[in-house]
């Protein structure tokens, strides 16, 4: 009698699930990037330290999310994936990742990647606006926008540049030194929507929603090792 | 390099079948939302609204199944809307896979429900849906004003809806759908002074609805009526115009598009 092998080519990932909401969309995409894939939505401590790889998302705020990782006791769980094995944070899981965010009158964060979460100013507006378009800026920004890649990274593979990815944030992170940005926007201003550290990559907007380019940047996250060196690229 | 302006296509959905004719030569059951939403998809939709007028309450679970189906396979912002009422029933509708919900009279009837349900999910995914008429400034020399309808735009509530807009942004409304009940179904375009006064009035983006015939007037909704995203339904599911057609037309009027 022959044992069936499990195949080599299956990885697991952990979807963290912390309680804010609708994490539906982020399985099933990882799911549809690669069928192989075994995908778990946890809050088990052993299953994310078990896991090939983490996917950190996020809806709600920034108070909410950190109340509910503390609550489920799952900072020390989050911040040693994240040290250790490939790691991708969504939104709210980007922001999560800086020192401090500025939202629910100022919240402390994981402090994975330095720096600070601010928000969008009320009157923003367009310098750039053609005259086909008003130049005030609603927020949140809402919708498709081009990411401009600022490094190469494994992550970004197949992805064309200034690829447009949806969007629905009010805060953006502005990290410390402008080492570990992989990716821009502009909204007003330019803003910072990838980071890139060692086996770490964060986007503030939604692979999960973003059609045929964001399925791409999580079959990319499902075959990544996690390397990545910021000097050699 | 800046924000696309979004062209949302909306699906009416009964006991969990599309109507309301969609006419596609290559869709073998147009009748099936999931392969409707393929369809708009793949020619580029940056969303998908579909809007539950299932009239029993035994009906409503499909549209529960709906949504769980096209989340599964449609990777864009989904949107759905009629009969939300309680917070359970948009917890209901976020856990199936939707991203918003659209609320409309139960706004009106109970507009903390709307400041609930956007302190526990947050604001961005709850949208208002605003039937608005012309009630002063058509036909007489008063300044133009809107009244907030119910029941399809058959009953006034005297409310304003320029000042029932701003009400609806401050307890929390992450977009606010705009629908002209004097142009619905008409096809001579959005009710471009509607749109403008209210998207100029409020912070969050505005979704033009109600009236669209051709697709000079999506463009219009956008250039003169300042709207962030339009939404039209029979003009796209007539097969008249296909998305594509449409994102190109309003792309070569100057208007950033996601093409």
């Amino acid at each position: 009698m022959t044992l069936s092998t499990p195949s080599t080519l299956s990885t697991t990932v952990a979807v963290i699930d912390y309680g804010m909401g609708n994490l539906h969309s982020v399985a099933k995409a990882l799911e549809h990037a690669d069928t192989h894939a075994k995908v778990l939505v946890t809050s088990d401590k052993q299953q994310i330290a078990s896991a090939d790889r983490v996917v950190l998302p996020g809806v709600g705020s920034i108070r909410d999310c950190i109340g509910e990782m503390e609550r489920l006791d799952l900072i020390d769980t989050i911040k040693q994936a994240a040290a250790s094995k490939p790691f991708l944070g969504i939104c709210i899981g980007m922001q999560a990742l800086m020192t401090h965010s500025a939202e629910n009158d100022g919240v402390n964060c994981l402090d994975i990647i330095p720096g600070e979460v601010e928000r969008f100013a009320d009157q923003l507006s367009d310098p750039l606006a053609s005259e086909a378009a008003d130049n005030h800026l609603k927020i949140p920004h809402m919708g498709w926008n081009q990411v401009n890649q600022q490094i190469k990274h494994p992550l970004w593979q197949n992805i064309p540049q200034n690829q447009r990815f949806y969007f629905v944030h009010s805060y953006f992170v502005v990290p410390q030194s402008p080492e570990p940005i992989a990716g821009s926007t502009v909204y007003g201003h330019p803003v910072c929507v990838a980071l890139a550290q060692e086996n770490i990559f964060a986007t503030q907007f939604h692979p999960e929603k973003s059609s045929d380019a964001g399925i791409q940047l999580f079959a990319n996250f499902i075959g990544w090792d996690g390397t990545y060196n910021s000097s050699g690229c | 390099m800046a924000l696309a302006k979004r062209i949302i296509p909306c699906l009416d959905v009964d006991k969990g079948r599309v109507v309301k004719g969609v006419q596609f030569v290559d869709i073998r059951d147009a009748g099936d939302p999931v392969e409707v939403a393929r369809r708009y998809n793949s020619e580029g939709a940056d969303e998908l609204t579909f809007l539950d007028i299932t009239a029993t309450h035994e009906g409503r679970d499909t549209i529960v199944h709906v949504v769980e189906q096209v989340a599964g396979e449609i990777f864009i912002p989904l949107t759905v809307g009629g009969g939300i009422r309680t917070v359970e029933d948009v917890r209901m509708m976020l856990n199936a896979g939707a991203d918003k919900v659209a609320i409309n009279s139960a706004a009106v009837a109970n507009p903390e429900f709307v400041r609930e349900a956007a302190e526990k999910f947050g604001n961005q995914c709850i949208v208002v849906a605003i039937d608005a008429k012309q009630v002063a400034g058509k036909t007489d020399d008063q300044p133009p004003r809107w009244e907030i309808f119910t029941h399809g735009g058959r009953k006034p509530t005297g409310i304003d809806a320029i000042e029932w807009s701003k009400k609806m942004v401050s307890y929390g409304a992450g977009e606010l759908l705009v629908t002209s009940m004097d142009n619905d179904g008409v096809k001579n375009g959005f009710d471009l002074p509607l749109t403008r006064t209210i998207s100029d009035n409020v912070a969050v983006p505005v979704i033009a609805s109600g009236g669209v015939g051709n697709l000079d007037h999506l463009a219009e909704g956008v250039i003169e009526g300042h709207a962030d995203a339009v939404l039209a339904a029979s003009i796209f599911h007539f097969a008249e115009y296909s998305i594509g057609e449409a994102k190109r037309h309003m792309a070569d009027k100057g208007i950033e598009m996601r093409l």
